[in-house]
């Protein structure tokens, strides 16, 4: 059952609401950031910074052991007696890789944890969702997962927020 | 000026929605119409770009020879050119990493195309090197694999550095772009009307549905990779300038290699921003979005490297003289007098003289139509600055007897050339088929978008 509102804050309002009652299988769709309803409906970790930092540990590791693999045991050079392993030159590739991993993970670490790429999603059949879902309108959504959720009584729960309309999705 | 409604500084003209913003930057893309001016800049910027493929085939076909490039001048054209190129790059990366990262909403409306500009740039960039090995078809070798010849690369070379920098640098860049416009695509194939067009940006856009919990996850995706991207930025002119600094050649030898080079990519990237961004807002109308404040911020941005960058050859100037080194000073010498020292002039004149100059005045600095001329004088100078390192510091080294000189042939004008093309024909399809502003930055900074704590309609049963 989704709720469409025309401004943030009503959005914001309604989600604070509807999370002080009791809803939790809930999700606000915006068509920018809106860091209040995250707040609102009780969002306030994820684990982008984990993923990201996992990438980059394994980014330096995985450079400097070749470089040290390469520069000592697999193809030493001898270049007027100096020290094979020589670790301040390995630093510098070693660094890009780091930010190479931790990039690359940050991304595809924010996808897979959105659970995108997906190719169909319920809310799209929502006929009001695609006009403004990422144009200028704000969407709450009360999933039917919710143990508090009933058609009819969740329409006119939502519906007393004032919204511009409610919309039950097929799913 | 500070805004009514949110009290904060204004960056945006008034008066526009959320409506309004989709539909200014979204119908640029969307719209089915093939304009006229867009198709004879193409044509143009297209053939331009058809040098580069000549010069090329020739050049795969000839081998290096067809290049200037002998002793003592081993290194030409292809080298500057890579310099140059990455160092324009870099402004994009400043522009959509390091201003985030300072909260700079200004920027919200020009980090796209800058964006677009840095991976265009290391498109470019990228080239020369690769045809520059001679062997190009052999370039892979450069990556550590197992082989059956049974060697590894070197990883003690700053040539080898480059490899890394470069490369990382490149895939960061496409990751970070395409990263920030996945939401636009979103928006873009809700609003399409062709089935093509719901197609194709449907797939880009991986399902983008807009949820805050997505929204979150993204931000703090952006704001990693923006902290990833600015020490990535610095650290790869760091690394460039490593190719000449751990070199010996008098000229080349230098610690202040690093920070100048990095603030002299900056301040030419700026300038080239300047002259993508003041015809682009003429043309699709987009002066409400990028506004004069826009430019102004540039040209002190320009102004503050370009400082840096005067440093930097005033301190090469100061070294030559108090290192007490023979070779040092003779370098300097010969590169402000020798028969080459009419490119050290042009670069002081493009690069110091006139901008920093006249960049003091904000008069100037809002004269669109002069900003506009100083960024090409600025991007001139900048490439005298690769070609005056580069070449005044390699013709007259150590040995009188293995002096020579440097003339650029028409091949090394072409693959020059051609490159100018081939990034005009990039960027007009860029911003004929993707969205050239972010419009979910720019929504954020809609005086609309601000949390009011309690309206005094709509409040509703729950609140």
């Amino acid at each position: 059952m989704i709720a469409e509102f025309d401004t943030p804050s009503d959005l914001v309002r309604a989600a604070q609401a509807a999370y002080k009652d009791g809803w939790r299988r809930m999700d606000c769709y915006t068509p920018y950031p809106v860091e209040e309803a995250a707040e609102a409906i009780g969002f306030h970790k994820n684990k982008v910074p984990l993923v990201t930092v996992v990438g980059g540990v394994m980014g330096l590791c995985a450079m400097f052991s070749l470089e040290t693999w390469i520069a000592t045991l697999a193809y030493p050079l001898n270049i007027g007696g100096r020290p094979t392993y020589s670790w301040p030159a390995f630093i510098v590739p070693a660094y890009e890789w780091t930010i190479l991993f931790a990039g690359l993970s940050a991304c595809f670490g924010m996808l897979a944890l959105n659970g995108l790429p997906s190719l169909y999603h319920p809310l799209f059949n929502a006929p009001n969702f695609r006009g403004g879902a990422t144009d200028d309108k704000f969407f709450l959504c009360l999933e039917a997962l919710d143990p508090k959720f009933d058609v009819a009584e969740t329409r006119a729960y939502l519906e007393s927020f004032g919204p511009t309309s409610v919309v039950e999705v097929e799913y | 000026m500070i805004d009514p409604q949110t009290g904060e500084f204004r960056v945006l003209a008034p008066g526009q929605t959320f409506k309004s913003v989709t539909a200014k930057i979204a119908d640029i893309v969307l719209t089915p119409k093939l304009s006229l001016g867009w198709l004879a800049f193409l044509s143009i910027a297209g053939s331009v770009a058809m040098l580069v493929l000549v010069a090329v085939t020739w050049l795969f076909l000839k081998g290096v020879g067809i290049w200037a490039i002998t002793q003592p001048v081993a290194w030409g054209f292809a080298i500057i050119n890579f310099v140059w190129w990455i160092g324009i790059g870099h402004a994009g990366t400043l522009i959509s990493a390091i201003l985030l990262l300072f909260k700079q909403g200004w920027r919200n409306s020009i980090n796209r195309f800058a964006e677009a500009m840095t991976i265009f740039a290391v498109v470019c960039a990228g080239m020369f090197p690769l045809i520059h090995v001679g062997r190009p078809w052999l370039a892979y070798w450069l990556f550590p694999y197992p082989n059956t010849m049974n060697v590894w690369p070197q990883f003690r070379s700053p040539l080898l550095w480059d490899v890394f920098a470069v490369s990382t640098y490149a895939t960061i860049s496409i990751v970070f772009w395409y990263m920030g416009m996945i939401p636009d695509f979103g928006t873009l194939r809700d609003r399409a009307t062709s089935k093509f067009a719901q197609y194709f940006y449907g797939l880009l856009s991986v399902g983008w549905r807009g949820s805050v919990r997505h929204w979150m996850r993204y931000e703090t995706a952006s704001l990693l990779l923006a902290g990833l991207a600015t020490p990535l930025v610095l650290s790869v002119h760091t690394v460039i300038s490593f190719d000449f600094a751990v070199a010996v050649i008098p000229g080349w030898h230098t610690t202040i290699f690093p920070p100048y080079f990095v603030a002299g990519a900056i301040y030419s990237g700026f300038a080239m921003v300047l002259t993508l961004a003041i015809p682009l807002r003429h043309v699709f109308h987009l002066e409400g979005l990028v506004t004069e404040r826009h430019i102004d911020n540039m040209g002190k941005v320009m102004l503050g490297t370009g400082l840096i960058v005067a440093y930097g050859y005033g301190m090469e100037v100061f070294m030559a003289w108090y290192s007490a080194s023979h070779w040092e000073f003779f370098m300097m010498w010969n590169r402000m007098f020798g028969p080459m020292g009419w490119s050290y002039w042009v670069l002081i004149f493009c690069n110091i003289a006139f901008p920093l100059t006249t960049l003091w005045v904000r008069k100037l600095r809002t004269n669109i139509a002069f900003m506009f001329l100083i960024s090409l004088i600025v991007n001139t100078g900048m490439w005298f600055e690769r070609f005056v390192i580069v070449v005044t510091s390699l013709y007259r080294d150590f040995l009188p007897s293995s002096w020579g000189t440097y003339r650029a042939t028409k091949w090394d004008y072409a693959t020059y050339v051609g490159t100018l093309g081939l990034f005009t024909t990039l960027f007009l399809l860029f911003v004929r088929f993707l969205p050239m502003i972010p419009m979910n930055e720019i929504k954020m900074m809609l005086p609309a978008a601000k949390i009011t704590p309690k309206a005094e309609t709509a409040a509703g049963a729950g609140d």
